[in-house]
């Protein structure tokens, strides 16, 4: 119930954003299609902690920089390798440890993989996810399993 | 600036859609055209910084929208040949 | 001012690493590899040019706007590159590779091909 309430109040809060406009007519409509939309996702049940993970907002607090950091480090890489004039490439396919208890917790790992340029993730089995790497030294990131660990901790025990 | 900025995003575009035109497997088309509409979502929101009008940039988040709806789908046609419902054998549901 | 060259040097940046992403688009030998090249122009490129016109715009609901496109940007890329490359794994396109360190290989993944 209470992420319900929480995810109709983040509509709401979505609207009041992207309306710009405050007069009481348009408030009361914001209200009422919220609240609509709120009971459509409760009679679709997609409301749980996959469909709307509030649980995770605090501790994504530090796991974001991080991983926008990590995201102009990577492409910096990339960026030199295709403008150097001899492709330094090395493709390379491998599989790597993904310690996430949680599914939620597995496709925020497998999204940092692939936002972070060099490394795409293909696929995703149980416990390991399937990577394409641009160069040896992209994968060896991925395999020393630093933003596994980022991403276990930002998921923490729920 | 937003003029330099237009030029260099409208160059990449330029770019981009040879590659669209060339690609020689569906895949690299898809590719193509999914990074030309990131383009052109950024070209919408820098016109509306040109032009001064603020409107824009609605028309530049919907843009984004149909761009990410139309590749997911563009794709599923390909994987599945239809939109409908997922492949009997593929336990995955949606692609 | 500073807002001003702050603003410059962003999309400089975000102008810069659109084109190199472009030009990656077309010098990378295979669908896989263009996939990185790709990434670039989604992530860095569009957050430089997002970040330069959010110091132009200043506190206002332009503001806001760019943060949710950022915001949306940040979610579906990786899903469209991921998405992509789980097709072009079942449509058989086999991928250009050094070497391949998974167990069993790709020989799974094309048994999925309907």
């Amino acid at each position: 119930m209470l992420r319900k309430l929480g995810l109709a109040l983040t509509l709401f809060a979505f609207w009041l954003l992207l309306s710009g406009i405050y007069e009481p007519l348009l408030l009361s409509l914001g209200v009422v299609s919220s609240l609509f939309v709120a009971g459509i996702a409760h009679r679709m049940d997609v409301v749980d902690h996959e469909g709307f993970p509030i649980h995770i907002g605090p501790k994504g607090i530090t796991y974001w920089p991080w991983l926008i950091w990590e995201i102009i480090k990577a492409n910096i890489d990339v960026a030199l390798i295709i403008i150097k004039p001899d492709l330094e490439i090395s493709p390379i396919m491998f599989r790597a440890e993904a310690s996430q208890k949680t599914e939620v917790g597995q496709v925020i790992y497998a999204n940092s993989i692939t936002l972070t340029p060099g490394t795409v993730t293909v696929g995703v089995n149980e416990g390991t996810v399937d990577v394409h790497a641009l160069t040896i030294g992209a994968a060896d990131e991925v395999i020393s399993g630093r933003m596994d660990r980022r991403a276990c901790q930002m998921e923490g025990d729920s | 600036m937003f003029i330099a900025a237009s030029a260099a995003i409208i160059v990449a575009m330029a770019l981009t859609l040879i590659r669209a035109i060339l690609g020689p497997t569906i895949y690299d088309r898809i590719l193509a055209v999914n990074l030309f509409g990131t383009k052109a979502l950024l070209l919408i929101a820098i016109m509306g910084f040109l032009t001064e009008r603020p409107e824009f940039l609605d028309i530049a988040l919907v843009y984004a929208l149909i761009n990410f709806i139309a590749t997911i789908a563009i794709m599923k046609f390909f994987r599945f040949s239809h939109l409908g419902h997922p492949h009997e054998e593929d336990n995955l549901g949606d692609l | 001012m500073f807002i001003d060259i702050l603003s410059w040097i962003l999309i400089v940046i975000g102008g810069t690493f659109s084109i190199i992403s472009a030009v990656g688009i077309l010098r990378l030998p295979d669908v896989y590899t263009r996939m990185h090249a790709a990434g670039i122009g989604d992530t860095l490129a569009l957050g430089a040019l997002c970040g330069g016109m959010i110091l132009q715009a200043g506190w206002t609901i332009v503001t806001i706007k760019l943060l949710l496109i950022l915001l949306f940007m940040f979610f579906a890329s990786p899903t469209t590159t991921h998405a992509l490359a789980k097709a072009a794994i079942a449509g058989g396109l086999k991928p250009l590779i050094d070497e391949d360190r998974r167990e069993d290989g790709l020989a799974k993944s094309e048994g999925e091909n309907p």
